[in-house]
């Protein structure tokens, strides 16, 4: 059936009773007899200030961990990784995937007393994901308008079929409303309500001091009864890892989201009773570890040297050693996390075996003068201490092999600059980021015919005609059960022809107070809306 | 008088010398791969091209390099720092909003560093090798030689995580807001360790410094002659030597002006002080030329005023300056 029709009732039933299911979630600690408590502030670490902390205009967790709380979604997703509505109550998708209607929540106001209806559900959808939202606008290419017969319904026309999974999978990260009576005059990035986001959500917006910290209160008209249970949110600003471990250490922070500790407190503030350092609440936000490669380079395109540098790499003592239990072995773009899609290990995959990478590359061709058969430059992007360890152990792991590589390191402007504008690269290594739907964060990366300097697309010079029609076949098909098996195809095939190889899958650290409760209880946890968040005494 | 027309022409001099500097900075900044755009998208985790073109066009950036240079001196010259692109406001109220916090971890750790650096240099070089001396420079090394970074953390985890007797970080206490003299001693108490860490480094060359001026100063006739027409120690240090030995140091603390405002990224990062140092890390970082120039430009006005005042204290301390001019 195409149709899919949401009961709302049981939906809601679910979140209220999320005390009963962040005791499912997290067994090794039982607070369901616990009452919640009201109060308290809740301080949050916040590592890198982004330039506005609006969610409808920008689609990043540094945004969502603030933005998220302010502003509301018109879908999130539950503890069990289904959509479950939030401005939207229900949906439901027209059979040939061209039309999808939402049935909006009724009594919903702005923080600034104005209600909530679905002209701002079409001015966000028509002027922001379609226009500005990173990633919107790609979801929402062939959007052409927004409907609204009454108040609380929004009927989104589609030039092509768009199916209803992506749309819902899309809609958490990509589904942020915005007020039109704040928006409609003047240019929609210079807005100043960006900076001080007003919204439907759980907390209102006070104060955003730069460079030092974020302040939102409580809403005390919010939709959800008895909701939330904070008095007060301050998020500060404390860019230096190690900082912020003595910080959560004396007390002055409660939560450090998305991995933003060194990777050696992480292990040690893990056995410290006083935190709970865990991976729960961030599988909507899974990212692979990957190498890319520089088709321009007469040996990298050949396939023998990419599956010999694969054969080459010993991914599980890397893993051991140096990034522990966070993180494991990966089989392919699509990571184990996402429920819907995920192929299984049945793939090509590259085990460690140096003995086929010398067979491989004496095969090619490429013998041996003096110990080296050639030179390559990596890459690293800058983002995480993982992808400087990582670029290290491949250059001392392709040594043994013969290939000399030299690492040329940049900051995050220079990396995407020069890998993906400038193609100044051999092998490029960095995060491939997952968003729940391989359409929305994907295909990109394999997808023929990417503008040139549009980062984490496809700028290896590589194209595949099979692989490009299974991924245009997937992204239009509305079938759940298809699409599913369409993505393991296109999985498959890239698996075989390797232009980019992803062998750690990694899902980013929390590392937070053990007084909170209801945390860690949805797969996009930082970024969600933290209504039902409390602490205990 | 004199001194104040020597002090003028320095001033004049200068201004050419800021020139320089702003076009080298934007000349290099240039040099790196990227730009604005390139580290918003690397902030934002992704974006399409069609998006990309658009943030270029709304950031000025698809003009030509030297038009976009001429456009800043042109702007420079009226006395705008223009706008700053991570910041959405302009340059002058961020830099505005920067500069207090700045000014007085830089100020404090100075005087911090200068007093007992002076303290500390004049115990050694009358204790020479003897054990206050061999004690001062062997602390001073260690002082000298050791990161601060490192200092800044340890100072947290002894004094805020074990100790629990100030806080951690930040320019304030956030959760409560207090008036008139709490909030002083609020905001002394959140920038004592970042002084010290500050200071310390600053202390360790400051010591060394004095010391061997004090003994270089010691040996000159003029001491000798002091001693000789009977007076005390104390008042052949403090009225003789000491006021000599002080240029070296009067020289130095106008040198080290410009570079504390530089060197404080790390201690700003490590106790989360919203400094210059941390906004022109960012700044580059996320090619936001505005603010850069801005910082260099300010930076540079304050060096200048700073070696201008160090002018004026050495025709106080050595009249002689003053009379040849």
């Amino acid at each position: 059936m195409d149709v899919t029709r949401l009961e709302i009732n049981r939906r809601t039933a679910l979140l209220t009773s999320a005390a009963i299911a962040a005791n499912v979630i997290n067994p090794m600690r039982a607070f369901a007899q616990e009452t919640p408590r009201k109060g308290g502030v809740f301080n949050v670490q916040y590592p890198a200030e982004q330039r506005q902390l609006n969610p409808s205009i920008q689609a990043s967790t540094g945004v969502y961990i603030i933005g998220g709380k302010i502003q509301e979604n018109l879908v999130d997703l539950d503890a069990n990784g289904q959509p479950v509505g939030v401005l939207a109550e229900s949906w439901e998708a027209a059979p040939d995937g061209k039309t999808v209607t939402f049935k909006l929540r009724k009594g919903v106001t702005w923080h600034d007393g104005k209600p909530f209806t679905s002209d701002d559900v079409a001015f966000t959808a028509m002027n922001m994901w379609k226009k500005i939202l990173n990633y919107g606008s790609t979801l929402q290419l062939f959007l052409t308008a927004v409907d609204t017969p009454d108040p609380q319904t929004a009927i989104f026309r589609y030039e092509r079929p768009m199916p209803l999974n992506l749309l819902l999978r899309a809609l958490p990260d990509l589904g942020y409303i915005s007020a039109k009576h704040l928006y409609e005059n003047g240019d929609i990035r210079q807005n100043l309500t960006n900076l001080a986001p007003v919204g439907t959500g759980p907390f209102k917006f006070v104060k955003y001091e730069r460079g030092q910290y974020v302040i939102a209160d409580r809403n005390p008209d919010y939709w959800r009864p008895n909701a939330p249970y904070l008095d007060r949110i301050v998020w500060k600003v404390i860019t230096d890892r190690a900082a912020a471990a003595t910080q959560m250490e004396a007390g002055e922070l409660h939560y450090s989201p998305f991995s933003s500790l060194t990777i050696s407190d992480m292990g040690r503030l893990a056995k410290d009773k006083r935190f709970i350092v865990t991976t729960k609440g961030n599988e909507g936000n899974a990212r692979t570890n990957t190498i890319e490669f520089n088709f321009r380079r007469k040996e990298l395109s050949d396939i023998r040297v990419r599956r010999a540098i694969a054969h080459a790499i010993n991914v599980p003592f890397f893993i051991d050693n140096f990034l522990g239990d966070f993180a494991k072995l990966g089989t392919g773009p699509i990571p184990s996390t996402s429920t819907d899609f995920y192929p299984g290990a049945n793939t090509p995959q590259y085990p460690y075996d140096k003995a086929k990478a010398i067979a491989l590359l004496d095969e090619a061709g490429f013998k041996a003068t003096g110990g080296n058969r050639f030179s390559l430059k990596l890459l690293p992007a800058p983002w995480g201490e993982d992808i400087s360890l990582w670029s290290t152990f491949i250059q001392q792991s392709l040594s043994e092999v013969g290939i000399q590589v030299d690492i040329v390191r940049n900051d995050g402007g220079g990396f995407l600059k020069q890998v993906y504008d400038e193609h100044a690269f051999d092998l490029a290594t960095g995060w491939h980021q997952y968003r729940n739907d391989p359409a929305v964060s994907t295909t990109v990366w394999y997808r023929s015919g990417q503008p040139k300097g549009a980062p984490w697309t496809n700028q290896w010079g590589w194209e595949d005609n099979t692989v490009d029609k299974t991924i245009d076949d997937a992204a239009t098909e509305v079938d759940p059960v298809k699409r599913k098996a369409l993505y393991a195809e296109f999985v498959k095939e890239v698996n075989t022809e390797l232009p980019v190889w992803m062998p750690i899958e990694q899902i980013f650290v929390t590392v937070i107070t053990a007084k909170a409760r209801n945390h860690s209880n949805t797969p996009r946890w930082g970024s969600s809306s933290w209504h039902d968040l409390w602490l205990s005494a | 008088m004199r001194i104040l027309s020597l002090a003028g022409r320095r001033l004049a001099a200068s201004i050419p010398t800021l020139f320089l500097i702003l076009i080298g900075v934007f000349l290099l900044l240039q040099l790196a791969p990227g730009d604005t755009v390139d580290a918003l998208m690397a902030q934002m985790g992704g974006g399409d091209a069609a998006t990309a073109k658009e943030l270029r066009q709304f950031y000025g950036l698809d003009l030509s390099v030297p038009a976009q240079l001429a456009n800043y001196l042109w702007r420079l010259v009226r006395l705008d720092l223009g706008f700053s692109s991570i910041y959405g406001k302009p340059v002058a109220t961020v830099i505005l909003e920067r500069l207090p916090p700045t000014i007085l971890l830089m100020t404090a750790s100075l005087s911090f560093a200068f007093f007992f650096g002076l303290l500390f240099g004049v115990i050694a070089a009358r204790g020479v090798n003897r054990w206050p001396d061999t004690l001062i420079s062997t602390l001073g090394l260690v002082f000298y030689a050791t990161p601060s970074f490192w200092f800044g953390l340890m100072a947290i985890v002894v004094f805020s995580v074990y100790l629990q007797w100030l806080p951690p970080g930040g320019f304030e206490d956030i959760g409560t807001i207090r008036t008139g003299i709490w909030h002083v001693f609020d905001i002394a108490a959140h920038l004592l360790l970042p002084t010290l860490t500050l200071g310390l480094i600053f202390l360790a060359i400051y010591l060394r410094i004095m010391r061997a001026s004090m003994l270089e100063v010691l040996n000159l006739d003029f001491v000798r002659t002091a001693r000789a027409k009977g007076l005390d120690e104390t008042r052949v240090i403090t009225r003789h030597v000491l006021r000599n030995a002080l240029l070296p140091m009067v020289t130095l603390i106008g040198l080290q002006a410009g570079t504390m405002l530089g060197g404080s990224v790390v201690v700003e990062s490590v106790f989360s002080l919203p400094g210059l140092g941390r906004l022109a890390y960012e700044s580059v970082v996320q090619r936001d030329l505005n603010t850069l120039l801005g910082i260099v430009f300010v930076s540079a006005l304050l060096v200048i005023s700073v070696n201008f005042v160090v002018d004026l204290l050495y025709a106080r301390l050595d009249p002689r300056i003053a009379a040849e001019g």
